[in-house]
Order: structure tokens, then sequence, then C-alpha cells
């Protein structure tokens, strides 16, 4: 339908407007002037940066002398000569490995139990949502170091079980987990993407299964996960990514220094450490380009597992 | 047919059927059971953020020893404390730079982010599959890949220790996540209006400024409050770009209190941690409709 109404109005555009202003049009003209603000920031704050920051990651460079080539030096200490570098890997990896399917979990279920409720879901929606807009500031990160402190709420109410942890942001064990459960906090975000994807389920495929005789649980095994599954993968890929590059909370709760005794060394924290408090910006190039590669071979491990587990209704029809 | 299909329905409880219409006790009893369920949730969640509040009222001696949420006296020299900010800067010049961080943040987004989503949704030019492909992939792109020469870039241009590092970028779309945002909710815009526009002799600026814009104020509003809010929060960028104390914003005063271990500076600790969180409040409290559909809306399509 729409094929057959277009042509009556190019013919009318073309005798409206000047030939010339229509030959740019075609050429794409107006779009870049459009675009010109993207293009510049793309060129000189990403592709240009990324490229100088690989050549960086070749040198010796503390931003006062000019960078001296030392070849793979960087990365050959990295790798093996740097125990504090894999303690920040080991730490970095156990608290994606916690947060990301912990944070998932909530928020499906939350989204499950949400999303055939009436009454008030606008509601809990936006109330469940408010954490998310909150957890990345200092103000909340402050407290969670206060709560799971030494003597802090959390504390007090395991000490009453009879748990005893002394304060987990001072265990060097327990402490990265704090910094897991502020990110399981903000299941908000992700709750809501999944909301939107529940309502989007076709309501007959629910009605054909229970004719079929299928089960509340045989349902939600049957329909609502495979048809959620492009949902899923894509909060899992983005939450992924996002937990690769914690800063904030984890600076708060480490109080600063990745500390108690290195524990909550994130990545991050230790990259900045290397490149802006130590001046080593070589060492930190390294550092942030093989993050980045870390990040791009996982997102392409999820792409590829999710071949065999994530089901796309249009697909098959 | 249609006679058996609602039995069906009804007897499996399905979702679309139970609920309120359906008056049965057992329905009921679920339903109650689910609210008394998302109310603990909401409890637990809200937790910290009550704590916040009333540990920013509470005298000093009263912080670590009791677990009573509430002060047993309001101690409102917190707050008085925290309105003096830190070393002779005044909480109020604080704000005010967060302020203008935010706000500088907030108009670069809406005008760089809109202009190259239009180009993306509605002009046909040269590359153009491949370059929101490249769009697409930097907003998977971790900020530390560029964090450093970004930085020595800033450094050479003798911005550092200004705004400049901090608003400069929005103006050039870096936030990559905005411009995919608008560009959705554009491509939802019914192209008559623009073909309509074009008849009547508008050119692509014309239609840009004149139809599509009034029409996309949504998914501007949204950009608009999350850029806000994010900018407000951001901490990582403030803390490697700003080190005069009388530029400092409200987060980085607040990384004053981090290294301190000692629990005498909680009431004033948590007493500026309330101040610098009451904006987000509010956007949110005045906004939570176009957060939570921008959240939606941005998810779902990718």
């Amino acid at each position: 339908m729409t094929t057959t109404a277009t042509p009556p109005p190019r013919t009318a555009r073309a005798t409206a407007t000047p030939p010339e202003q229509r030959k740019r049009g075609q050429r794409g003209g107006p779009a870049y002037i459009f675009l010109t603000p993207w293009i510049l920031g793309v060129v000189l704050l990403t592709l240009a940066p990324m490229a100088v920051s690989l050549y960086l990651s070749f040198t010796d460079y503390n931003l006062f002398d000019p960078p001296k080539w030392v070849g793979l030096r960087n990365y050959s200490d990295m790798f093996t000569a740097d125990p504090r570098y894999w303690r920040s890997v080991g730490t970095t990896l156990l608290y994606v490995v916690v947060a990301v399917p912990l944070k998932l979990a909530i928020a499906l279920g939350v989204a499950l139990l949400l999303s055939n409720t009436r009454k008030a879901k606008g509601f809990y929606r936006s109330a469940f949502y408010a954490p998310s807009l909150l957890g990345a500031s200092m103000a909340v990160a402050l407290v969670w170091r206060a709560l799971y402190n030494d003597g802090g709420t959390v504390d007090e109410l395991l000490s009453s079980i009879g748990i005893h942890t002394g304060g987990w942001v001072s265990d060097p064990h327990l402490a990265v987990f704090v910094v897991a459960l502020l990110s399981a906090w903000q299941f908000g975000a992700p709750m809501v993407i999944f909301l939107a994807g529940l309502q989007q389920i076709p309501a007959d495929l629910y009605e054909a299964a229970a004719l079929d005789g299928a089960g509340r649980w045989r349902r939600f095994v049957s329909v609502t996960l495979p048809m959620l599954s492009p949902v899923v993968f894509f909060n899992l890929v983005l939450e992924t990514i996002q937990s690769f590059q914690v800063f904030t909370p984890a600076f708060a709760i480490s109080g600063g220094n990745g500390g108690p005794a290195d524990s909550t060394e994130f990545y991050t924290l230790y990259l900045y450490e290397r490149g802006f408090t130590a001046s080593h910006m070589g060492y930190a190039s390294a550092m942030a380009w093989v993050l980045l590669l870390a990040i791009g071979a996982v997102t392409l491990v999820l792409f590829r597992t999710s071949r065999s587990w994530v089901f796309y209704a249009n697909e098959g029809a | 047919m249609a006679t058996t299909v609602p039995d069906v329905k009804s007897a499996a409880g399905l979702k679309n059927s139970s609920g309120l219409k359906n008056n049965s006790g057992r329905t009921r009893t679920a339903a109650i059971a689910k609210h008394l369920g998302l109310v603990a949730v909401l409890l637990v969640l809200l937790y910290p953020l009550v704590w916040l509040f009333a540990t920013s009222l509470k005298p000093a001696n009263e912080v670590l020893t009791s677990l009573k949420l509430l002060p047993s006296h309001i101690e409102w020299s917190n707050y008085t404390t925290a309105l003096d900010g830190i070393s002779g800067v005044s909480i109020s010049r604080l704000l005010l730079n967060s302020l203008l961080i935010s706000v500088g943040s907030v108009i670069g987004n809406v005008v760089s982010c809109s202009l190259a989503a239009y180009a993306f949704a509605r002009l046909r030019f040269r590359m153009r599959g491949p370059m929101f492909g490249f769009m697409i992939a930097t907003m998977m792109l971790p900020h530390h890949a560029v964090l450093i020469p970004q930085y020595i870039i800033f450094n050479k241009l003798g911005m550092v220790d200004t705004y400049w590092p901090l608003i400069l970028p929005k103006f050039l779309a870096t936030e990559a996540f905005f411009v995919f945002l608008i560009v959705q909710f554009m491509r939802g815009l019914p192209r008559e209006l623009d073909e309509a526009a074009r008849i009547d002799g508008c050119g692509p600026f014309r239609i840009f400024w004149s139809v599509v814009l009034p029409l996309t104020r949504p998914a501007l509003i949204t950009t608009a409050i999350f850029t806000f809010i994010w900018s407000w929060n951001d901490f990582f960028t403030q803390l490697i770009y700003l080190f005069d104390p009388e530029k400092f914003t409200i987060t980085l005063a607040l990384r004053n209190f981090v290294d301190q271990s000692s629990t005498s500076a909680y009431g004033p600790m948590f007493a500026m941690s309330v101040i610098s969180i009451v904006p987000i409040v509010l956007f949110f409290f005045a906004f939570q409709r176009y957060l939570v559909e921008g959240m939606a809306t941005s998810g779902l399509k990718g």
C-alpha cells in the first residue's frame, strides 16, 4: 500500500523544491551537517584516543617526559610480574560472576511477580526502579559502607542470630560481596526491561499451552523463558559489560585504596591508581586495552552461546 | 468451542483471567500473598535510604551504638555542619558547581544527540548502515579505553581543572545510548508527516526543527533527565579532572569522607549525602514516567 502511495508525492516534491537542494539531499549533504558533532566526537574523542592509547601501551609515559618506546614490556610485566594485577583481575571476575546473575535473577523474579499484578503496578515499578538512579551515587555507596561496617546494621543483625563477621567491609573475603549486593540492589533497570518483554508475549500462547494441559511451571519453562530469552540475553550482555567497569562503589567501599588487603582493588581502581596516582600512563593504557579486549571477548562468547539458548520467535515463522 | 475456552482458562488460573475479576478465594489469597511479597521487597529496598535519612539526624554517639532507626532527639547540627561545606568551600558553591556541570551536559546531549539521531532515523546518506552499527558498538565501549588519551588531550589543551572535559564531550554526542534512544523514538513517528512537510517545501532542517523535534519531546525529556542524574552522580571523571576545591562538586566533597575510617563524622557526612541526593529524588518524583518508559523502550528494541 505504501509503495503505491509514494510516487505522487515524489513528483510533487520534485517540482516544489529547487533542483539544487534536491540533489544535495540525495547525496547526503544535509545528513552530514546533522552528523557533524557526532562524527567529530567519534574521531576526536573515540577513534583517535583509542589509537593513541594503543601506541602508549607500548611506551613508558609519565605525562611530563616524552613517551619512551618499550615494546611489549608493559604487557609482559602485567601478565608475569605483577601479582596486584592478577589480584584485581580475580576480584573483578568474582564480582562479575556473582553480581550479574544475582541482579538478573532478582530482576526476573520481581518482574514475574509484577507482570500479572494489576493493583499499584505502576507504583511498584517506579519504586523498584528508584535505586537504579541512586545506586551510582557516592552518597549511597557511603551508606552501604556504613551498613556493612563493623557494628553496622547488617553486622548487628547477623550477630543477633549468632553469625559474627566483624563487619564485611573490613573482611578481605567479604568486602567484594558488599559491592555485589549494592549492584543487586539496583535490579530495577533490568526489571523494567524484563517487564516490557513479558508484556510482549502473546496471551494466546499461554492459552494454547493451558489447553494442552500445561501447568504453571510448565508454562513458565516452555512459553515464558523461550519467549523472554532475547530480553534475558540483552540484559545479560548489558549488565556484564557494565559490571566490568564498576568504579564509584568500589572506590567508596574500599576506602579509596582497594582495601582491606587489596581485596576490593577492582580492575578499574588499579587502572586509576597506576595511571593517575603513580603516573604510569603507558602501563595504564595497556591495562585499558586488555580490559577492552576482555570485554569484547566475553561479549563474543555470550553471542556465540546465545545461538543455543536464545529463541527468536519471528525467525521460526 | 467458544464456550469451553473460558472454562479451561479459569480452571488453569491463567494470568489473563485470574486476579481481581475472579473473586474465588484461592486467587484472592494468592494476590494478597503476592502483594505481601512485593511490599517486603520494597521495604528491603527502601531501608538503606530511610537509614540514610535517619542517620543524618542522629547525634554522633548514637550512630553506631544504637540499632534503633530513629534518633532519640533530632540533631540539626549535622546539617549546619554540612552547610559549612568542606575546606572552606560552602555547600551552596559545591551544589552550584554540580548544577553547572549537569545543566551543561544536558544541553550538550539534547542538542548533539537529537541532531545525530535525526540523520540516522530519517535521512539517507552513504555509509549509513556501517555508521549506525559503529554507533551501537560505541555504546558497549568501556570508558576506560579512551580515558587516558582523552586526559592527555585535555591536559595539552590546558583544560584540566576546568569543566570543559566534563561538558565538551556531551556536545559531541559521545553518549551513544541517547542517540540510540532518540533514533528509536523518531522511527516510531509517522513518515507521512515528513513527506507532507516536504511537499510544502520544507528542507531537512525545517522538517527537523518544526516537525520531528516537537514530536520527539518525550525522548528528549528522557535524555535530559538521565543526563542530569548521571552527570550529577558522576564521580570518576570529576575525580580525574578537578583539583581546585573551589571547583569541587558535591560528589567530590563527599569523597573527602571516604578515607576517614572514624565514625565521628557520620552525622555531617550523611547530612551532606542527603543534600546531595535531593535533586535526584525530586527529579525522580517529577519525571518517573519518562525514566521508566525510556528504560523499557530503549532496552527492548536492541
